[in-house]
C-alpha cells in the first residue's frame, strides 16, 4: 500500500469515526446459550418501542441470527441514551444436535446445529467488528465460571468495549447474585428477571448511565 | 520445555498428548496456531499450550471451530484454562507500547465429547479425559 493511499485511509478511519459518535450505539446482547438473552431483548424493545425482537424457547439455540432493533430511546432520571440492540445466538465451543433430538426429528435436529454454528460464528464477528458496548447476561441459578464467560469477557475487555453484566433469573430460588459478582468483580453486575420483569428500573438506569 | 512433546500412539486404546511450547507457538501466525490445534483435536488428541491464546486468537478458534462442526464426526472442543488475573494490566497504552499482552497461562484443548471439566478455580482444573 502507497503512502498517500494509506493516510487516506486513516483519514477515512477518523472522519468514520467522528461522524459515528452522532449513531446510536449498538450494543450487543451477548451470553451463553438460554441466559435469556432474547428474552431480555424483547423485554426492552417491547417496553420502549412496543415491538418485539425474537422467538424466545427453553430449548438451546433458538436464537441462530444475530438481530438489530434500532433506534430503541431509554430514558432515565434526566439521562437519556439512544441504541441499536443486537441480538446475538447464544456463544458455546461445542454443538451437539443429539441435545435436540428429544425435542425434534433427527433431520431438524442436524438443521438446527447447522445453524447454531453458524449464529455463533457470526456473534464472534459482530464482537470483532459491530458493536459499541456489551451487555452480557448470565443466568443466575447456574455456575459463572465457565470457559465460555471467561474467554467472551477476556475477548470484549481486550477490545476495549463498556460491559454490564446482568445476572438474569433472579426469580428462581437457586439464583445466586453473589456468585456472579464474585466471578467478574472488575464490572458493574445489575440483577434483574427479564422474564418477570423484575428490576427493571434499575436496569434501564445502568444502562442510560453506562451507554449514555 | 523447549519443542513440541508428542507422545507416541501405544494403540486404539491409548490418548495422545500434544504439549505445545510456548516458545513453538510464538513462531507461528494466527491461523497456524488453529490449524495445529484443531488438526491435533481433529485427531482425537488432547493439545495443551504452556502459553494458551490471547483473547483475538481465542475468538478466532471459536469461528474456526464452528465452521468445523459436523454431525456425527466433530461436535467441538473443550477448552480449558484458568480464569484472567483481575490485575492484569489492560490500559491502552499499554498494549500500544507492547502489543496484546500474552496470556501465558496453560491451556487445554480437547475434543468436546473426549474431554470433560469436573472443577475449576482460580488455581486448579481437574478434568477428565476419556476413550473416544
Amino acid at each position: 500500500m502507497g503512502l498517500f493511499t494509506g493516510l487516506r485511509h486513516s483519514i477515512s478511519r477518523v472522519t468514520d469515526r467522528l461522524f459515528s459518535e452522532q449513531e446510536p450505539k449498538r450494543i450487543g446482547i451477548y451470553g451463553p446459550p438460554n441466559a435469556g438473552k432474547t428474552t431480555l431483548a424483547n423485554r426492552i424493545a417491547r417496553d420502549w418501542t412496543g415491538d418485539a425482537i425474537g422467538k424466545e424457547s427453553h430449548i438451546p439455540h433458538e436464537t441462530r441470527r444475530a438481530r438489530r432493533k434500532e433506534g430503541v430511546e431509554i430514558e432515565r432520571n434526566g439521562k437519556s441514551v439512544t441504541i441499536d440492540i443486537v441480538d446475538t445466538p447464544g456463544v458455546t465451543t461445542k454443538v451437539d444436535y443429539e441435545e435436540f433430538t428429544d425435542e425434534m426429528d433427527k433431520d431438524d435436529a442436524i438443521r438446527r446445529s447447522r445453524e447454531a454454528t453458524e449464529g455463533v460464528a457470526e456473534a464472534m464477528h459482530w464482537l470483532r467488528e459491530d458493536v459499541d458496548g456489551v451487555i452480557y447476561v448470565l443466568d443466575s441459578a447456574e455456575d459463572p465460571i465457565t470457559q465460555v464467560n471467561t474467554m467472551l469477557i477476556g475477548i470484549i475487555e481486550s477490545r476495549d468495549l463498556p460491559v454490564l453484566i446482568f445476572a438474569n433469573k433472579i426469580d428462581l430460588e437457586e439464583s445466586s447474585v453473589k456468585r456472579i459478582e464474585d466471578a467478574f468483580p472488575q464490572h458493574e453486575t445489575v440483577p434483574l428477571s427479564a422474564k418477570e420483569g423484575d428490576n427493571m428500573d434499575e436496569v434501564y438506569e445502568n444502562i442510560a448511565e453506562y451507554f449514555g | 520445555m523447549s519443542e513440541m512433546a508428542e507422545a507416541t500412539k501405544t494403540g486404539d486404546d491409548g490418548v495422545q498428548i500434544d504439549l505445545i511450547s510456548g516458545q513453538r507457538m510464538d513462531e507461528l501466525t494466527t491461523m497456524e496456531k488453529i490449524r495445529l490445534i484443531l488438526d491435533g483435536v481433529h485427531d482425537g488428541n488432547i493439545v495443551i499450550l504452556e502459553e494458551g491464546l490471547t483473547p483475538d486468537e481465542e475468538s478466532k478458534l471459536i469461528e474456526v471451530t464452528m465452521g468445523e462442526i459436523s454431525p456425527d464426526e466433530f461436535n467441538g472442543i473443550e477448552i480449558e484454562t484458568y480464569p484472567r488475573s483481575e490485575t492484569r494490566s489492560s490500559s491502552l497504552l499499554g498494549r500500544l507500547m507492547g502489543g496484546e499482552e500474552p496470556t501465558a497461562k496453560l491451556t487445554v484443548i480437547g475434543p468436546a465429547n473426549q474431554i470433560e471439566t469436573l472443577h475449576k478455580d482460580e488455581s486448579l482444573i481437574s478434568a477428565l479425559v476419556s476413550r473416544n
